[in-house]
């Protein structure tokens, strides 16, 4: 048996630096509020709890069903880590099982890492939840249609969103790459719904308390309702616009720049990669790349101190 | 000879329902190697749970004479070693360093003396070489000795450990029970292995339904074939 | 038993395993992220970043073939970018006739198609050569180090460690339902594919269930031990001055592709 790879996981080089670097800041910044949030809300249990939690996920995504013509369905896991184990913790969880699969499996790159998470953990977490939140006082059946409808449609979101950068990062016309992506999605949605459904009924079954009140489930606000919806409602609206009209979305695009930086780096703020006062020289060219090496350290490390206070 | 461990009138349900301890008492005096038997659902393992505060129950423990509360948790659980019947959830570390340290490191030591430790208690379990392994490569014989080290580096005065010998085959058994037979500290040891008990334990604590029918002499209590059958025990 | 084929590390002993960890996990995001700022048709940059990973290969002994044969995971992926062979403008190349459209191949496609085919394979066999060469446990400290929030490499330490024991467990069950799913003669075995998604489901409830049972008396083994809700650890690792120097030397070169990348 082997580790079959996933075909949400974008690797390196599909990314260009600077769709690389937006979904990173968007990345860190979530992530961040999901550390301060778990570091203060949950007990001292979490930590193994989320752990194993991470374990299970990824060794869920190794069940899979036949479908039909030599395909199968599995699961992704972010709306079910969501629903079972509140909104934070579930996109810590599903941050962890992506981090693992890029370092240890290569199953998605590293500097594009913040965006498999973004697709994966955090997209899928946000609709998983604020969907289920919504009907979190209604019968189990409710309960469950929604949930199956949510992991539907958080697969499809992550489906969109890396159409979306492979595109803006000028690997992919828009149109085609999105109507493959959702097309194939939208099969792999349906294994998702199915075992997130099926899963979440074996644990009504068996073990109520740890979906019911006063369980880590219960505990994310009303705050994720409206996360919820506008994720979804963001899908529903842009998908058939990606897929069906792109020159809109096109121009939008264009207008912010996107288009030609697929081709250009952007650390040419320092104009043509030269320090003015020193002309074109080699010299120059080195200590402006030298500039630029430090001003990405200096972020990186500032990043990091911040993350470091907020935790300890 | 002094008490180091006394438990008086134990009782503890799961749930508020069913009723796994049902008033236990015994001593444990220094030195002593105690071997604790019953049939599966006697409440072993709840008996375990509650010797260093893990689970709360009525009644009274009591370690090194100081009656167990919220304040001497941390140095209670310095005080008794627990192994717990799964390997695999004793060794929750990615290495085995990382997983034989742990204790120490959250006992506040500083790391010099961690490491020490760490050496040493591998040392006692004949693992030395095992430090830089990872721990889900290792046979069930192994995780099973390197879960007593990872206690042992607390120095614990009391070795409490559940199910030593379950799950190996005949030459890792063997080993462990000379391990056990060489460690030099007071033990109380859960196990279905009746011929162990008979080697190395000269004192039996037999539990059932969450009471303990018998506590005495190993001989004595492995001689009187009715009560070891009316308690779902065989005679060695 | 033990499903081994998860381990990445393969043990020589060079020079490269021996550097600090920390080392290589900042040299290979160097690398990777060196890789994307490349301008498209950058051919001698790349050239110099594939001699560069083949040095740091024959360095940790792994033998010239090791990341080349792990190199094709990120290759399907590719089939993401073929549009660009057709859609950015230049010069064509070659037209044929796919089932209603006529696709023009054009040169900028072509050479843009090219590049990020490189740039994947070139980061992807620098990713594996990190893992090969560096335990994962390892790698977790140097995250840790690199300020990685305590909490993340926390439970990617767990994640790591019960990995092979869930998928443990996901093989036994996965054994047991095929051992039950046999089909009488003639007849199709296995049921309707929602029913199939049922049984599948079943299983992650009841994997879900195993684990969370886990995790408490995981817990408990861990208050047993002392825990308290900080987690304290300590790492055996030391940044020698070789390990300086590697890093130094390394970033430097890297930023010379950059600068051979664009003249
Ligand atoms: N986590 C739990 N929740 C509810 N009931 C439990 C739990 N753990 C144990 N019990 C119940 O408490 C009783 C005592 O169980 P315990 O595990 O202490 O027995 P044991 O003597 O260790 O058995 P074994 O030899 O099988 O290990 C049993 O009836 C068991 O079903
Ligand atoms: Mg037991």
């Amino acid at each position: 048996m082997h580790y079959a790879p996933a075909p949400l996981h974008i690797p390196d080089g599909f990314l260009n630096v600077t769709v690389s670097a937006i979904c990173w800041v968007i990345t860190v910044i979530v992530i961040g509020m999901a550390v301060s949030r778990t570091n203060k809300s949950l007990g001292e249990k979490q930590v193994p709890l989320m752990g194993i939690m991470a374990a299970f996920i990824f060794a869920a995504q190794m069940i899979n069903f036949p479908v039909a013509g030599g395909t199968s369905g599995h699961l992704l896991g972010g709306a079910l880590a969501a629903i079972v184990l509140g909104p934070w913790a579930g996109m810590l969880v599903m941050t962890a099982v992506i981090a693992v699969q890029g370092l240890l499996f290569q199953d998605g790159g590293l500097l594009v890492m913040g965006a498999n998470i973004l697709n994966m953990g955090l997209l899928t977490a946000a609709i998983g939840y604020g969907l289920y939140r919504s009907v979190m006082n209604k019968s189990t059946g409710t309960k469950l249609a929604v949930a199956g409808v949510a992991a539907w449609l958080s697969v499809m979101a992550g489906a969109l969103a890396t159409a979306l950068q492979l595109w803006l990062s000028g690997t992919s016309s828009l149109q085609t790459v999105t109507i493959a992506m959702l097309s194939v999605h939208a099969l792999i949605g349906i294994g998702e719904a199915l075992i997130t459904v099926a899963a979440l009924s074996f644990i009504f079954r068996t073990r109520p308390d740890l979906l019911g009140e006063g369980s880590v489930s219960a505990e994310g606000g009303r705050g994720w309702i409206a996360a919820g919806v506008v994720v979804s409602l963001l899908v529903v609206l842009l998908s058939p616009l990606a897929s069906a009209n792109p020159d809109g979305l096109e121009r939008v695009a264009t207008d912010l720049g996107f288009i030609e930086a697929g081709q250009a780096a952007p650390y040419e703020i320092i104009p043509n990669y030269t320090l003015p006062f020193l002309g074109e020289t080699p010299l120059s060219t080195i200590l402006a790349g030298a500039i630029g090496a430090l001003i990405v350290l200096g972020i990186v490390v500032a990043t990091g101190r911040s993350l470091q206070k907020k935790t300890s | 000879m002094t008490n180091v461990l006394s438990v008086r009138n134990l009782r503890f349900s799961y749930h508020d329902h069913h009723e796994a301890l049902r008033g236990v008492s015994f001593d444990l005096c220094e030195g002593d190697k105690v071997a604790l038997v019953g049939p599966n659902g006697a409440g072993k393992s709840t008996l375990m749970l509650h010797l260093n505060g893990i689970l709360r129950g009525q009644g009274e423990v009591m370690v090194g004479g100081e009656r167990l509360t919220r304040d001497n948790l941390p140095a209670i659980r310095a005080m008794v070693g627990l192994v717990f019947q799964n390997p695999d959830d004793q060794l929750f570390s990615p290495t085995v360093f990382e997983d034989v340290a742990f204790g120490p490191l959250h006992m506040g030591l500083p790391k010099d003396e961690v490491i020490a430790r760490v050496e040493a208690a591998l040392q006692a379990v004949r693992m030395s070489n095992y430090r830089d392994r990872m721990s889900h490569h290792l046979s069930v014989g192994e995780k099973k000795r390197i879960a007593i080290a990872t206690v042992l580096s607390m120095k614990p005065q009391i070795l409490v450990l559940d199910e030593p010998t379950a799950g190996l085959d005949p030459r890792a058994r063997r080993t462990l029970i000379n391990l056990l037979r060489d460690l030099p500290i007071t033990m109380l040891v859960s196990t279905h292995d009746m011929r162990m008990v008979q080697e190395l334990f000269p004192r039996t604590i037999v539990m059932d339904e969450g009471l303990i029918v018998a506590d005495g002499r190993t001989e004595d209590i492995l001689a009187d074939e009715k009560f070891l059958n009316e308690h779902g025990l065989e005679k060695v | 038993m033990h499903f081994d084929a998860f381990d990445r590390y393969h043990d020589t002993g060079s020079f490269i395993h021996r550097l600090d960890p920390r080392v290589k996990v900042v040299v290979t995001v160097a690398y990777i992220l060196s890789n994307a700022l490349l301008p498209d048709g950058a051919w001698t940059a790349f050239g110099l970043a594939w001699l560069f990973l083949l040095f740091a290969s024959a360095l940790s002994n792994l033998g010239p073939g090791f990341t080349f044969k792990r190199s094709f995971i990120a290759l399907p992926f590719a089939l993401a970018a073929v549009t660009v062979l057709f859609s950015i403008p230049g010069s064509p190349l070659s037209t044929f006739h796919f089932l209603f459209w006529n696709l023009t191949i054009t040169d900028m496609g072509l050479l843009r198609f090219v590049s990020i085919v490189v740039r994947s394979w070139l980061s992807v066999q620098m990713a594996i050569l990190l893992v090969a060469t560096t335990r994962f446990p390892d790698i977790v400290h140097a995250l840790e180090h690199l300020r990685v929030p305590a909490i993340l490499t926390t439970i990617i330490a767990f994640l790591y460690r019960y990995l092979f024991v869930l998928v443990d467990e996901v093989f036994r069950l996965l054994r047991a339902r095929e051992a039950r799913s046999a089909a009488a003669p003639g007849s199709r075995s296995g049921g309707s594919a929602a029913w199939r998604a049922r049984v599948a489901g079943n299983m992650a409830g009841q994997l879900f269930l195993r684990s969370y049972e886990r995790s408490d008396r995981v817990y408990n083994a861990m208050l047993a031990r002392g825990y308290t809700g900080r987690l304290n650890t300590i790492h055996p690792h030391e940044m020698h001055r070789m390990d300086y120097i590697v890093t130094v030397l390394a970033l430097f070169i890297i930023l010379l592709f950059q600068l051979i990348g664009r003249i």
